[in-house]
């Protein structure tokens, strides 16, 4: 395969099959490995297309300031994006995420403030806002709520998975921005009557939740929950043995929002069995298990590693 | 009867500091109706005058109950309803 450039060599992610995880050959599982995407993530494509989207209606002038509450994968796509498109990039993350990611948003150039770990992402969301309040020279493209974010996976995700399985009948995804599942889920409803669309939501452990007021909290702008059929909470020691068991029983390192993908999908996998209904099931594989090593994730027993991982912001 | 209710740490000063509360109820109303008699002020926190809050998330068995008929969601001896507040979450 050829591409001009690198951006040109984004999405049309391959479709793998996971026959040892599927319960039966008519309960398919099946994984999109969107850690074949130029960075490494599903965000490459919502990188492209805010960036693409905010110059095209002239929010982004050359050289300009990019500013974005992302711990990671949204911000080390932005960074390869502003790179080849020649803007600057400011990063406000939570200060207990890994630190591969920290290193790869530094070497592609972007600049991080730190927010406090306590209040995890909402406090970066709740930070990034006030700064770009402070700085409206900054363009900050709000993944929560850039309706480019959705539309990313409704023009390119959503097609892609149509075209090599048209006959899925469940769409299992992480919820975060919401975008994927938004923009997949919209287009996969549109076309394919009866498919179920499922968010599997990470839990963590307390210090996430904290002491946050109930009134202050945060739905993404992008949510609709209409799209979605199903929406699972998955616990960390969940996702964590979910992570594992796609290594160890189908050689894919995936990162450990997959495995939270995985637990979701097993779940809509036995229901189909018990219900005797067949079903072809693809699971949203959104990056690789590369940056998620020094988490202690994948080594030693499933009990260490759970105690390695508490407290950590883990997907 | 029992199921288990497991509180959040923001609303645990309604449950004297219990972390998981037991209740009883054939729907998610009704179970949150029972914690209402023992505890007082909780379920304000969680229901207006729409349903559930919007900030508040409640999952039955690990799954939303927004898809499983909000409060009508029919709940059972040994099910669990876990209450969370709406974070942001995690890495993106």
């Amino acid at each position: 395969m050829r591409y001009d450039s690198l951006l040109d060599s984004l999405g049309g992610t391959p479709l793998v099959g996971l026959p040892r995880l599927s319960p039966s050959p008519t309960v398919r599982l099946w994984a999109k490995l969107e850690d074949r995407n130029p960075t490494g993530s599903v965000k490459d494509r919502i990188a492209a297309y805010m960036v693409a989207a905010a110059e095209k209606d002239g929010r982004l002038l050359p050289g300009a300031t990019i500013l974005e509450p992302t711990s990671g994968n949204t911000g080390i796509s932005l960074a390869m994006v502003a790179k080849l498109r020649g803007y600057q990039l400011i990063c406000v993350m939570p200060e207990n995420t890994s630190a591969e990611r920290r290193e790869l948003l530094e070497a592609f150039g972007a600049t991080i403030v730190f927010s406090p770990a306590a209040g995890g992402s909402n406090e970066a969301v709740r930070v990034a806002k006030e700064m770009a309040a402070q700085h409206p020279e900054w363009v900050m493209l709000y993944q929560y709520g850039n309706e480019a974010n959705a539309r990313a996976h409704y023009e390119t995700t959503g097609p892609e998975l149509l075209a090599d399985l048209p006959e899925i009948t469940h769409f299992v995804a992480g919820l975060g921005t919401t975008g994927t599942l938004m923009g997949t889920g919209r287009y996969l409803r549109e076309h394919v009557p009866g498919v179920q669309i499922v968010a599997a939501e990470p839990r963590y452990g307390e210090l996430v939740y904290g002491l946050r007021n109930l009134s202050e909290g945060f739905v993404p702008e992008l949510y609709d929950e209409n799209v979605l059929t199903t929406r699972f909470s998955v616990s960390s020691a969940d996702a964590l043995r979910r992570t594992r068991e796609l290594l160890h029983v189908e050689g894919l390192l995936a990162g450990i929002s997959s495995g939270c993908v995985l637990h979701a999908g097993l779940a809509m996998a036995a229901k189909a069995e018990n219900a005797g209904e067949r079903a072809d099931i693809a699971l949203l594989i959104a990056d690789g298990g590369w940056k998620y090593l020094s988490t202690g994730a994948y080594g030693g027993t499933l009990a260490e590693a759970e105690a390695r991982l508490e407290g950590q912001l883990w997907a | 009867m029992a199921i288990e209710v497991r509180i959040p740490t923001i609303l645990r000063s309604y449950t004297g500091g219990e972390k998981s509360v037991e209740g009883s109820g054939s729907t998610l109303g009704e179970l949150f109706a029972d914690l209402e008699g023992r505890y007082d002020g909780l379920r304000e926190r969680l229901i207006d005058d729409d349903g559930l809050r919007r900030f508040v998330n409640v999952y039955l068995n690990d799954e939303d109950v927004r898809f499983l008929g909000g409060l009508g969601a029919p709940v059972s001896d040994g099910d669990t309803v876990t209450v969370l507040p709406a974070v942001a979450g995690g890495a993106r």
